[in-house]
C-alpha cells in the first residue's frame, strides 16, 4: 500500500515507530499531488516548501524524543476559507484573489500546536456557496471517483483531495451539508460538529449560526482524530461552548448493543434515489442484525427546511459578505467615478453569479415589510425544526438517513437550474439549522460505481456516540482493511 | 407670523462612548488621539473570519447609566447588525440594538432657568442601548481621495434616547448639560465634547399652541457642542414656523447642522431613508444579567448631580447658578460639601472661593484638585480665617498659593509670613496718623465731596502696613480724624 493511500491512525502509527519519517510522507503525498492534480484541481495554493520545512521539524523533534501529538507530521489539506497566517486564503472568489491573512484561525493556531504539516488550500465553491465547488472563481474541481463527474461541495476540494490521496486528512466547513455532501460524492468520511464545539474564528462566515469547520478523512477513526484536535471552546468565539472535550479515538469501539436507531420517514421519500435509498436501508439492516434498535420516526417540517434554510443563510450571508465593498483589502475595481460606482463595480466585478443571487435574497428578505413574511417566519420554523429532532432524540439515540439524494452529478449538470441545485441540499440542511452533528460514512455504490453515503445524525454533543456507531459501520460492513 | 403661538418640540439622542479600558469587541485600547491606524486590529478592522466578543464592562457602564435615568433594565436582551455601506464602517453593519435595549422607559429631572427663575422638569427617556463607534474619515489635501482611521472603531457607545418632552431650545440645554454631569458623576465617559465623545442628533417640531398632536419632525445631524444644539433647535423651529405661516407643510427629513453658517440643510427625505435591515447579531449571544448583578449595580449609583444642584440650594442656600458650576464638577461638589460641613466658614464663602481661585488654577494648569496639596479642612479654614478678619482677602490669596503646592499648616504660614491682619487701634493709629499726615490734599478732597478720595486714603494706609491692616478698621479710623478736624 502507498503512504498516500493509508488512513493518518495508520501513518501515525508508523510515524511513531519510526518506521517512516514526516519527510517522507509528505514527500510521498506532493508525489501523488503532482501525479493527479492536473486532473482532480483539488487545490488553489500548494504549500509545498513550508510543508517540507514543517515535516522536518516533527522529524527533529521526534528524534529529539519530544513528545508529540497523534497528528504530528500528518499532511492536512485546509479549505481555503479557514485564514491561514502569511498564506492565501481566497474563498475561491476573485474578491480575496490575493488576500493574505495577518492572522491565523483559531483551528489552524490548534493544529500548529500538534505539528501537522499543511499541503495547502483547497478549492471550494465560491464563499462557500454552493454544492459542487462550480462556482470556484478559480478551477473546477472534478470527482476522482469519475473524473466527469463533480465532487460535490462546498467542501469539494477537501473531499476530492482526501479520496484522490492528496492529502490524508482535509478541513472543510459546513453551513448546509458543506462537509457531508462532498465526502459523499467522493466516497469519504466528513463531520459536521455539533454547533459551537469547533470555534469559528478565521473561518470566513457564510452564515454564521450555520457555519462548522469540519474533519473530512478516509476513516471514521481519522476522523475522530482531527476532530478531537480541532474542537474546544475559545474566547475569541462567542459562540463556542465551554465544556470539557474528550479525546474522540477513545470513545471508538464500543459496540452498538441496545442502540436506538431512527429512520425519519421523510428522508426515504420522494426525490431519493432509489439506489442510495437501499444503499442506506441495507445499512440500517445491518445495525438491525447486530444489536440495534431501528424504527421510523417522522419529522414532519423537513419539507420547509430548505426554504427555511435558504432564507435565513442568505439573510445571514448578505450582512457577512457586505464588508467585501473595494475599500480594506480584496479586490477593487479599477475605474470609478465615485464611492457608490466603486462599490457597485467592486462587488459586480468581484463576486460571482452564485455569491450575488444569495446577497441578493439575503438582501431582500431582511428588507423592511419583508422582514416578518421571510426571515422571522424562517426563525420560527428553525425553532419547530430544532424542536422535532428534540423529540426524536427522546426515542432515539441516532437518526440514519442518506446524505444525498443521489450520488456524484455531472459537471455542469445543475449550474443552470439553482433550484435543482438547492433541492439536493434536501437531506443535510436540517442538521445545521437544529445545531446537531452528522457524519457522512460510505454506504455502498451505486449501478454506476459511485459512492453512495448514508448520514448518522445526533443530538447536540452525541460526537462520541457518532462516531463510535459509524465506526463499528465501517468495521462491520467491511469498509476497511482490518 | 407670530413665534408666540406656536410650540416647540423637542427629543434628543445623545451619543456618549463609553470610558471603557477596551473596545466593545475586542482588546485594543479605548484611547482617543492617537497615531492614526495604531489602536486596531483585525477584530475592529472587521477582517474576514473575524469574530466579536462582548467587552462586560460596556455592559456594567450602559446599565449605570440606565438606572441613573430611572430606566427599566432587560436583564435578557440582544444585539443586532445595522446593515449600511460607508468606507469608516469596516463591517459594513454596525453592531447596534434594536427591538431590545439594554434599558427601556426612564426619566430624567431637569433643572430649567429661563426668564430669570428656575423650574425642575421632568424629561422621558425611550432607550439606552450600547453600540460600537465607526471609524474616522481624514481629507488630505496632498491625496485625491479620503483615508480613513479606524482607531474609533468599536469604541463604546451608548445610544440614549428621549421623548419628545421639550419645549425650548433651554430646556434641550439643560437635558444635555444633565446628562453630560450624570455621565461623570458616573465616570463612566470622558464627556470631552472636543473630542466628540458626546455627540447628539435633534428631533424639532413645531405646532399651534393648544393643539394635542405632534407637527411632522425633522432630525438633525452633526450637532457638535450644547449651544450648536440651541442655534440648531432655534433655527430649526423658526424654519418650520415660516413654512407653516406662508401654508406650507413640513416633510419628514434628516437635515445637517452647519454650525458656522447657522443653518441646518437638507440631507435626505423619508423617501430616501435607508433600509438598515436590521437582524439579530448571530456572533454574539443573547445578553442576560442575573437580578443580584443588575441590583448591586444600582447600589453604586450616586446622588445625581441634577438632584444635588436642588440639594445645594436649598441645604446651604446657594444661588441656581452657584450650585450648577459646583455640581458640574463632582470633585467640586465634594470638596464643598466637606469644606462647608466644618460649619465655621460660610457656604456662600467656601462657594466663593471654589468658583473664583481654585477654578482659575484648575482651567490654567489644567490640574485636578487631587493633583494640589488643598484639603477640604484646609480650605473650610483658610475662609473662615478671612471671615473672621484673622487675615485679608489679599493675605488669604497669598496663603492658598502656599497651600496648593506645599502640605503646610496655615497658622504657621500666617505666622512665617506675618500675614495676620492688625485690628488693634492702638497700632494702627500710628500708620493712620501718618497717612494723613502725607495727604492733606485727599482729605481735603474728600471733605469737598469727593469720596472716592476715602478709597485713595484706605489703600495708602494698606501699603503702609504692608497689607496686615485691616481695611474696615483702618477706614473707621481715618473717618474719625476727619470728622474729628
Amino acid at each position: 500500500m502507498k503512504l498516500y493511500e493509508m488512513t493518518a491512525s495508520e501513518l501515525s502509527g508508523q510515524l511513531k515507530e519510526k518506521k517512516i519519517s514526516a519527510r517522507e510522507l509528505t514527500e510521498a503525498v506532493f508525489a501523488r499531488i503532482d501525479e493527479t492534480e492536473s486532473d482532480i484541481g483539488a487545490y488553489i495554493t500548494l504549500n509545498r516548501e513550508t510543508a517540507l520545512k514543517q515535516a522536518d521539524a516533527v522529524d527533529q523533534k521526534r528524534a529529539a524524543g519530544e513528545p508529540l501529538s497523534p497528528l504530528a507530521g500528518i499532511p492536512v489539506g485546509i479549505k481555503d476559507n479557514i485564514c491561514t497566517k502569511g498564506m492565501l486564503t481566497t474563498c475561491a472568489s476573485r474578491m480575496l484573489e490575493n488576500f493574505v491573512p495577518p492572522y491565523n484561525a483559531t483551528v489552524m493556531d490548534k493544529l500548529a500546536a500538534d505539528d501537522i504539516v499543511i499541503t495547502g488550500k483547497l478549492n471550494m465553491d465560491e464563499f462557500a456557496m454552493g454544492s459542487s465547488t462550480e462556482t470556484s472563481y478559480f478551477k473546477q474541481t472534478k470527482n476522482p471517483a469519475d473524473l466527469t463527474r463533480v465532487p460535490g461541495g462546498s467542501s469539494g476540494g477537501s473531499a476530492a483531495a482526501v479520496a484522490a490521496g492528496e492529502a490524508v486528512l482535509a478541513l472543510g466547513s459546513d453551513t448546509g451539508g458543506s462537509i457531508r455532501q462532498p465526502s459523499s460524492f467522493c466516497g469519504v468520511v466528513g463531520l459536521k460538529p455539533t454547533y459551537g464545539s469547533v470555534s469559528r474564528y478565521g473561518l470566513v462566515a457564510f452564515a454564521s449560526s450555520l457555519d462548522q469547520i469540519g474533519p473530512i478523512g478516509k476513516s471514521v477513526r481519522d476522523v475522530a482524530m482531527l476532530y478531537s484536535a480541532i474542537c474546544g471552546p475559545d474566547k475569541m468565539d462567542a459562540t463556542s461552548v465551554r465544556k470539557i472535550y474528550p479525546d474522540f479515538t477513545r470513545s471508538l469501539g464500543k459496540g452498538i448493543s441496545g442502540l436506538k436507531l431512527g429512520l425519519p420517514k421523510e428522508y426515504f421519500g420522494l426525490g431519493i434515489d432509489s439506489e442510495t435509498k437501499n444503499a442506506v436501508l441495507a445499512a440500517a439492516k445491518l445495525f438491525e442484525q447486530n444489536g440495534a434498535v431501528v424504527k421510523e420516526v417522522s419529522l414532519p417540517s423537513t419539507d420547509y427546511a430548505l426554504s427555511a434554510y435558504y432564507i435565513i443563510a442568505s439573510a445571514e450571508a448578505s450582512s457577512n459578505l457586505a464588508r467585501f465593498d473595494g475599500v480594506k483589502y480584496g479586490y477593487r475595481t479599477p475605474q470609478y467615478e465615485n464611492l457608490t460606482e466603486m462599490y457597485e463595480k467592486t462587488r459586480s466585478e468581484g463576486f460571482g453569479t452564485e455569491v450575488k443571487r444569495r446577497i441578493l435574497l439575503g438582501t431582500f428578505v431582511l428588507s423592511s415589510g419583508y422582514y416578518d413574511a421571510y426571515y422571522k417566519r424562517a426563525k420560527l420554523l428553525q425553532k419547530r425544526i430544532a424542536a422535532e429532532f428534540a423529540s426524536a432524540f427522546a426515542d432515539c439515540d441516532l437518526l440514519l438517513t442518506p446524505t444525498t439524494p443521489g450520488t456524484a452529478f455531472k459537471l455542469g449538470e445543475n449550474t443552470d437550474d439553482p433550484l435543482k441545485m438547492y433541492a439536493g441540499d434536501i437531506c443535510t440542511v436540517t442538521v445545521n439549522i437544529a445545531g446537531l452533528p452528522a457524519l457522512s460514512i460510505p454506504c455502498g455504490t451505486d449501478s454506476k460505481g459511485l459512492p453512495v453515503g448514508m448520514q448518522l445524525i445526533g443530538a447536540k454533543f452525541s460526537e462520541e456516540q457518532l462516531l463510535n456507531a459509524a465506526d463499528w459501520y465501517e468495521s462491520a460492513a467491511g469498509l476497511r482493511a482490518e | 407670523m407670530d413665534y408666540k403661538d406656536y410650540e416647540v418640540i423637542v427629543g434628543l439622542e445623545v451619543h456618549a462612548e463609553l470610558s471603557t479600558e477596551s473596545k466593545i469587541y475586542c482588546s485594543c485600547r479605548n484611547k482617543f488621539g492617537v497615531e492614526v491606524n495604531t489602536e486596531c486590529c483585525p477584530i475592529c478592522m472587521g477582517m474576514p473570519g473575524t469574530l466579536p466578543t462582548l467587552n462586560q464592562k460596556v455592559v456594567e457602564y450602559a446599565v449605570k447609566m440606565g438606572h441613573a435615568l430611572n430606566c427599566t433594565i432587560h436583564n435578557v436582551c440582544k444585539q443586532d447588525r445595522k446593515n449600511y455601506f460607508y468606507p469608516d464602517l469596516p463591517k459594513a453593519y454596525q453592531i447596534s440594538q434594536f427591538d431590545i435595549p439594554l434599558c427601556e422607559h426612564g426619566y430624567l429631572d431637569v433643572l430649567v432657568e429661563e426668564d430669570g427663575t428656575v423650574r425642575e422638569k421632568r424629561i422621558g427617556i425611550t432607550r439606552i442601548h450600547i453600540e460600537e463607534d465607526a471609524g474616522k474619515l481624514l481629507h488630505d489635501e496632498s491625496f485625491a481621495g479620503s483615508l480613513v482611521d479606524f482607531n474609533r472603531c468599536g469604541v463604546p457607545l451608548i445610544e440614549i434616547v428621549s421623548e419628545p418632552d421639550m419645549r425650548s431650545s433651554a430646556e434641550a440645554k439643560a437635558y444635555l448639560e444633565t446628562i453630560k454631569s450624570v455621565l461623570q458623576y458616573l465616570d463612566i465617559s470622558d464627556c470631552k465634547m472636543q473630542e466628540g465623545s458626546i455627540r447628539c442628533d435633534v428631533n424639532v417640531s413645531v405646532r399651534k399652541k393648544g393643539e394635542t398632536k405632534f407637527g411632522t419632525r425633522c432630525e438633525m445631524k452633526n450637532v457638535n457642542t450644547f449651544s450648536g444644539a440651541m442655534r440648531a433647535i432655534d433655527f430649526e423651529a423658526q424654519r418650520q414656523i415660516a413654512v407653516l405661516e406662508q401654508g406650507g407643510i413640513i416633510e419628514q427629513e434628516t437635515r445637517r447642522w452647519d454650525d458656522a453658517k447657522g443653518e441646518s440643510i437638507p440631507l435626505r427625505s423619508k423617501e430616501d431613508a435607508q433600509d438598515y435591515r436590521y437582524f439579530p447579531e448571530p456572533d454574539l449571544l443573547t445578553i442576560v444579567l442575573d437580578d443580584a448583578y443588575v441590583e448591586n449595580l444600582k447600589r453604586q449609583i450616586p446622588e445625581l448631580p441634577n438632584k444635588k444642584t436642588a440639594r445645594f440650594m436649598k441645604e446651604y442656600g446657594l444661588t441656581y447658578g452657584d450650585a450648577l458650576l459646583l455640581v458640574e464638577s463632582p470633585e467640586k461638589s465634594v470638596l464643598f460639601e466637606q469644606a462647608a460641613a466644618s460649619k465655621k466658614a460660610s457656604p456662600k464663602g467656601i462657594c466663593n472661593w471654589i468658583l473664583g481661585d481654585i477654578t482659575r488654577v484648575m482651567n490654567e494648569t489644567g490640574k485636578t484638585i487631587a493633583d494640589t496639596k488643598l484639603t477640604p479642612e484646609k480650605l473650610a479654614y483658610l475662609v473662615e480665617c478671612i471671615e473672621s478678619g484673622k487675615i485679608s482677602n489679599t493675605s488669604g490669596k497669598v496663603v492658598f498659593e502656599i497651600i496648593l503646592n506645599e502640605d503646610k499648616n496655615i497658622d504657621e504660614i500666617i505666622k512665617e509670613k506675618n500675614l495676620a491682619q492688625i485690628s488693634d487701634a492702638s497700632a494702627l493709629n500710628a500708620i493712620v496718623e501718618e497717612v494723613i499726615k502725607n495727604n492733606q490734599k485727599s482729605i481735603d478732597d474728600y471733605r469737598g465731596g469727593k469720596t472716592n478720595a476715602l478709597g485713595f486714603l484706605v489703600g495708602q494706609c494698606m501699603k503702609a502696613s504692608k497689607g496686615q491692616g485691616n481695611p474696615a478698621k483702618m477706614k473707621e479710623l481715618l473717618l474719625e480724624y476727619i470728622d474729628k478736624q
